[in-house]
């Protein structure tokens, strides 16, 4: 029994390590993803391009104008002579935010009682909206004494990231997305090539079971999980500086159940497919919503009830909660006793389903 | 070794969904010889052998392998059944001796016995050169020869070969029949599914099958010798005048062209074939030399597929 198991899994790895492409994914699908998230994909939006109408021409809107700049947040191309021009101009894609400063501006900012001047945004762009209405609460430029103090209402602290880093949030999850990503991919379409190239045919009328050929197929991939985990974590904290606040073992332990529970999922999938080409359409079909609904790049509370019902189906979800807790927050994973229960439950029903489905016959 | 049957099968029976792939096949199957499953595509040989080695289960009817009642003892076959796919399922990305080495390790082998089994298999069909080639990358030939060494690794009593020699040259197709009769007289009972009518000819026993049932079966000598039709053969210099001739003759079952020769096949019970030929011929003005000869196995497989439809339109007794 266990030699035979031993057979498969050597046959695995010796496939796997002939097929230069499967091969290159393992550690090119991690290194494209980290790079991708972690620099190009930047949640802290800086550099808007943006354009003024100064109608009141005063200094006080130019300094106005000019603490604007100084955020940051903002970088001006040339201003606009009218209100049309700047909706033009963000029609055009030129500029996703404008800034209209009205004649009376001067009296708005000693009155106080209306706004001083109008923001124009891009609502199609993503972020872009939650980023300048953040730009609405740049103080006014101060002249001593004329408008008093300007005590913030709260002084926020960001725990657990508080340079407020998008790679800090982003890498534990990566964890979890490279791996559903990959496992889900590489054992259904190991599964299914088998009965595409008539090679099923001949295993089911030798004495191996079909037990034992599930997990001499699925064990190697257990370790290439693990692989991948270490390099997300290493290259994360080589080049992003994302800390492991937790236990390094509890981190493992809650990817070996991710992993697990990844690939009973590809193996439902590779029970469905027909062909090789079926099988990575079925695992994107299960991609897709993992990314959008698990609470990786949106969070999970601002999401419609229904939304939220899905993504507790969605095993990555509860990894996320898993590692964003072991990696960021430093928490035991005792401590994350529901999401690790979910997955726990996951993995049993979908091993159930798939043991059901997958029988040693042709038909 | 027992002297049962390696195969029973009675009223074997499958259907996919409306399409009855095999319809009603009975089978006995003496053991050690060559047993041959002739017929067109489509006629039910794959379905057949997938039913007797357990890979698919019969709709209807029972078949009791080697004493085992299948698909119910399936798993208990597996040990005395050799199976070879009528593709090469065998890994193309792994070496020859690698194959092997799977597949010694599925069937329990340990390292020493393993050592020794691949070493036999590589002298006996000669792959000791090919040991370290990627199976994608050899000849058909070679393929097939791999193919049969892991089917024969753990000396199975029944080797099931479906179409095994459709991708090979006529070189390779000899060497192999060598080593199927090497190893009947070791005592294997072999089934193999052909559509070739030279291999068919070699087998100890024959059934032909068309349109998933069985329409003759017995030893192929005999099945030539109790071919229900008369055969004759005419040579004329205008082939297609002397074929349009027979045409609409109720005696006459079917006409096939063999080069510049016909070879028609007439009614059993027509008195004088060969006479009935020529006259028909002179009437037309044909010129041909006729005469009655033995059947071929084309003709018997024609006889027992081709015409049972033809024949039953105009005669419709």
């Amino acid at each position: 029994m266990l030699d035979r198991i031993a057979a498969v899994m050597v046959k695995e790895l010796r496939q796997l390590a002939r097929d230069r492409l499967t091969f290159g994914m393992i550690v090119g699908i991690p290194l494209m993803q980290m790079l991708l998230f972690g620099y190009a994909i930047n949640f802290d939006v800086r550099d808007l391009r943006a354009a003024v109408v100064d109608d009141a021409r005063s200094s006080g809107s130019r300094s106005f104008v000019a603490a604007l700049e100084a955020s940051g947040v903002v970088r001006f191309a040339a201003p606009s002579a009218g209100v049309p021009d700047l909706m033009r101009r963000m029609s055009a894609g030129e500029i996703s935010v404008g800034i209209y400063i009205p004649p009376d501006f001067e009296r708005r900012v000693l009155e106080r009682s209306r706004p001083v001047a109008q923001l124009l945004v891009d609502g199609s762009e993503p972020m872009v909206d939650s980023v300048a209405r953040g730009l609405a609460s740049v103080p006014l430029p101060r002249r001593d004494g004329l408008y008093g103090s300007d005590t913030p209402t709260f002084e926020l602290r960001t725990e657990y990231n508080p340079e407020r880093r998008t790679a800090v949030q982003i890498v534990p999850a990566l964890i979890g997305v490279i791996l559903n990503m990959t496992m889900v991919i590489f054992t259904a379409a190991a599964v299914v090539r088998e009965r595409e190239r008539g090679n099923l045919e001949l295993l089911i009328t030798t004495p191996i079971r079909s037990w034992e050929l599930m997990a001499g197929k699925l064990l190697p991939y257990v370790g290439i999980g693990l692989v991948q985990v270490t390099l997300v974590l290493t290259v994360g904290s080589a080049l992003f500086d994302v800390p492991v606040n937790g236990s390094l073992a509890d981190l493992y332990l809650a990817a070996l159940l991710f992993i697990a529970a990844t690939l009973t999922l590809g193996l439902v999938i590779s029970t469905l497919a027909r062909t090789q080409f079926q099988a990575f359409q079925l695992a994107f079909f299960t991609m897709l919503p993992s990314i959008l609904l698990s609470g990786f790049m949106f969070p999970f509370d601002g999401m419609p009830k229904a939304a939220q019902w899905l993504a507790q189906v969605l095993p990555l979800t509860h990894f996320n909660d898993l590692a964003r807790g072991i990696v960021l927050r430093g928490a035991p994973i005792t401590d994350l006793g529901r999401p690790a229960l979910k997955l726990l439950a996951f993995l049993c029903v979908t091993l159930a389903i798939a043991t059901l489905r997958f029988r040693k016959r042709l038909d | 070794m027992s002297t049962q049957p390696a195969i029973v099968a009675s009223g074997l029976t499958r259907r996919f969904g409306k399409l009855t792939a095999v319809d009603g096949v009975d089978l006995v199957i003496p053991r050690a010889g060559i047993y041959g499953f002739l017929g067109p595509n489509g006629s039910g040989k794959s379905t057949t052998i997938r039913m007797l080695c357990g890979l698919l289960d019969p709709s209807a009817g029972t078949v009791e392998v080697l004493g085992h009642q299948m698909p119910r003892d399936a798993e208990r076959l597996r040990r005395q059944l050799g199976y070879m796919t009528q593709r090469f399922s065998l890994w193309d990305d792994l070496t020859v001796h690698e194959n092997l080495e799977f597949m010694a390790r599925i069937f329990g082998f340990d390292a020493t016995e393993r050592r020794r089994r691949i070493g036999e298999l590589s002298e006996e069909y000669g792959l000791g050169p090919l040991m370290k080639q990627r199976a994608g990358t050899m000849s058909g030939g070679q393929r097939q020869r791999l193919a049969l060494a892991a089917a024969t690794l753990h000396r199975p009593e029944l080797l099931l070969l479906d179409e095994p020699t459709s991708a090979v040259d006529p070189q390779s197709r000899r060497d192999f029949w060598e080593s199927l009769f090497d190893l009947v007289d070791r005592g294997t009972t072999i089934l193999v599914s052909t559509h070739y009518m030279d291999e068919a000819e070699r087998c100890h026993r024959l059934a032909i099958l068309a349109e998933g049932r069985l329409v003759a079966e017995g030893p192929p000598r005999q099945l030539m010798h109790d071919i229900p039709a008369a055969v004759v053969e005419i040579e004329a210099e205008d082939v297609r005048a002397a074929r349009g001739a027979l045409d609409g003759d109720p005696q006459v079952l079917s006409v096939a062209q063999l080069g510049t020769r016909l070879h028609a096949l007439l009614e059993r019970d027509t008195p004088d074939a060969a006479g009935h030929v020529s006259g028909r011929l002179r009437r037309a003005g044909v010129t041909a030399a006729v005469h009655a000869v033995d059947a071929s196995l084309e003709d018997v497989f024609v006889a027992s597929t081709g015409f049972r439809r033809n024949a039953s339109l105009p005669t419709a007794h």
